[in-house]
């Protein structure tokens, strides 16, 4: 067995640091577009759709490189029920990361609309047109979205806390490769 | 790597205050994240014109019919398909006016708030239509018989609604508003010429149905070509429309009884001057047209169980070959269907229960 490590490899920082960023822009472009009845509306809604097919993509790429590589301990001395909240709130950023593409892409198809990403690539439907489901699955997209934001909040503030408040590792390890001296 | 070992040397411990500061630094920096999607999708904004305020407007005018469409409820399912001849190829690259036949599901209805509205209680009827390429793009075309639209944006369109919004106690619009509104919308006189003179028809087939919007055709070279465009009737006949509550659909089925019913689709290219981002405004004078083929309808069906039921005529769903112009009625009405159309897929088990009521004399 190999040395536990500190750190999250180099893949894994970028990949989350990526994809924080375009989880985060993703949220507000759909918070935003589903808000506005001028321009805004077709242009936001022009990015949600192929950004959101990126981060889909991304996402099975990261779950493999998590399931693959080693990950850095929690601190061996942090409560058990900030362990079980950082496990939860882990895996369902994971979940909602793989679900939300999917979910938009089903829903869009639900509606007998063609999945456009761009004027001319068009996506197969995952889904037959079906108007209950269409509801359904929209609904779900809304809700779940506010879901994510607020699991976002709660895993910033966690970070913070332990980066500030407790000063241990766990910022670090995701901030950079090495301990800082 | 030359990561340290696990335990690593604690820090000094924080002081109270010093925790403290830390811990509002926290919420303040979760706060601002919080405030700023607030901000984002519409919370802390409540004037701002939102699809879901729009479609509200829509909803307080007219009542809420569960399942049905929030604007022009009353209509009928068609299927047919479109012939093109090819003439508009050289304009757009869209399949669709390649030469060759392209499937066609439409839906013909009347232009009020109300699925049980008498079928002459406006002089407008609307024709929708979706056209599916076999590379599986879609486009999709929501057409008024009006030549102009009253307004040219989503702002006034709303304020237009709501001064002809149902007074609560007497159940009629207040007299006094529409002449406000139209007082401060002079845009609307091209619009209110025309409804002087429009009659309701007897018949769906008769009808010219314009796209009144303004798109952008883009060839195989990218060259592009404003354009509005019309469906124009093969059928002719301007008799009065009957003195009964219910005509179109017994008209349209005794029609394609006698065979199937045919519009051209004609595409008007607008000139230098035109403006493409004002529905009220009439494109007046010369104007070249290309017809691109004809449109066909062979069957219609009750919208109820019609497979027209479930689709979205939202004007933005185009192929590769048509755009959107820079008219902000079309992202308007794209944002407002979507959200008419979250609303009314929700209650579609509704509409199973309700009785068929337009079914009563």
């Amino acid at each position: 067995m190999s040395t536990p490590t500190t750190h999250f490899s180099p893949l894994a920082r970028a990949l989350h640091w990526l994809m924080a960023l375009m989880v985060i822009a993703m949220l507000f472009i759909g918070a935003g577009m589903v808000a506005s009845v001028s321009e805004r509306h077709e242009w936001l809604l022009n990015l949600h759709k192929p950004l959101g097919i990126a981060i889909l993509a991304l996402v099975i790429v990261r779950l493999i490189v998590r399931l693959t590589t080693r990950t850095p301990a929690l601190p061996a001395d942090l409560p058990a029920v900030q362990v079980l909240a950082a496990k939860l709130s882990h895996s369902l950023l994971y979940a909602l990361m793989l679900a939300m593409p999917l979910i938009g892409w089903a829903m869009i198809s639900a509606a007998g609309d063609p999945v456009m990403l761009s004027s001319s690539v068009r996506l197969p439907s995952i889904v037959a047109a079906h108007a209950e489901t269409f509801a359904f699955l929209r609904k779900a997209h809304r809700y779940l979205a506010y879901l994510f934001f607020l699991t976002i909040l709660a895993h910033l503030a966690a970070a913070l806390f332990h980066g500030w408040v407790r000063r241990d590792e766990v910022l670090d390890s995701m901030l950079r490769g090495k301990t800082r001296g | 790597m030359i990561d340290r070992e696990p335990p690593y040397p604690r820090k000094p411990p924080l002081s109270t205050p010093q925790k403290l500061v830390r811990l509002a630094g926290i919420g303040l920096v979760v706060l601002v994240a919080a405030g700023a999607f607030a901000y984002v999708n519409g919370s802390l904004d409540p004037q701002r014109l939102t699809p879901a305020r729009v479609v509200d407007v829509f909803e307080h005018n007219n009542g809420i019919h569960p399942g049905y469409r929030r604007n022009h409820p009353k209509g009928i399912c068609v299927a047919g398909y479109f012939e093109s001849n090819g003439a508009a190829a050289n304009l757009s690259k869209a399949q669709v006016f390649a030469s060759g036949k392209t499937p066609v599901i439409g839906r013909l209805a009347s232009p009020t708030g109300n699925p049980y509205s008498p079928d002459s209680a406006a002089p407008i009827r609307s024709f929708a239509v979706q056209f599916t390429q076999a590379n599986g793009q879609q486009w999709r075309s929501g057409m008024n018989s009006m030549p102009v639209f009253p307004v040219g944006t989503p702002e006034a369109f709303v304020d237009l609604q709501k001064a002809t919004a149902p007074d609560p106690k007497t159940g009629k619009p207040d007299p006094a508003k529409p002449p406000a509104f139209f007082a401060a919308h002079p845009e609307a006189q091209p619009f209110l010429a025309w409804v002087k003179t429009a009659k309701p028809s007897a018949s769906f087939v008769t009808e010219t149905y314009n796209s009144i919007n303004a798109f952008v055709l883009v060839d195989g070279q990218g060259r592009r070509q404003a354009v509005r465009w019309s469906l124009v009737p093969e059928a002719k006949g301007d008799a009065p429309a009957p003195d009964a509550k219910d005509y179109l659909q017994q008209d349209l089925s005794d029609k394609l009884a006698s065979g199937p019913q045919r519009w051209s689709l004609v595409l008007t290219l607008a000139n230098a001057q035109d403006p493409t981002n004002d529905a009220s405004k009439v494109w007046a004078g010369e104007h070249k047209t290309v017809n691109a083929g004809t449109l066909v309808v062979e069957s219609d069906s009750a919208q109820l169980d019609g497979n027209c039921r479930d689709i979205n005529y939202d004007p933005l769903v185009l192929p590769s070959g048509i755009e959107g112009s820079d008219d902000p009625l079309l992202a308007a009405r794209s944002a407002a269907y979507a959200s008419s159309y979250m609303r009314r897929t929700s209650e579609v088990d509704q509409l199973k229960a309700t009785p068929a009521q337009e079914k009563q004399p």
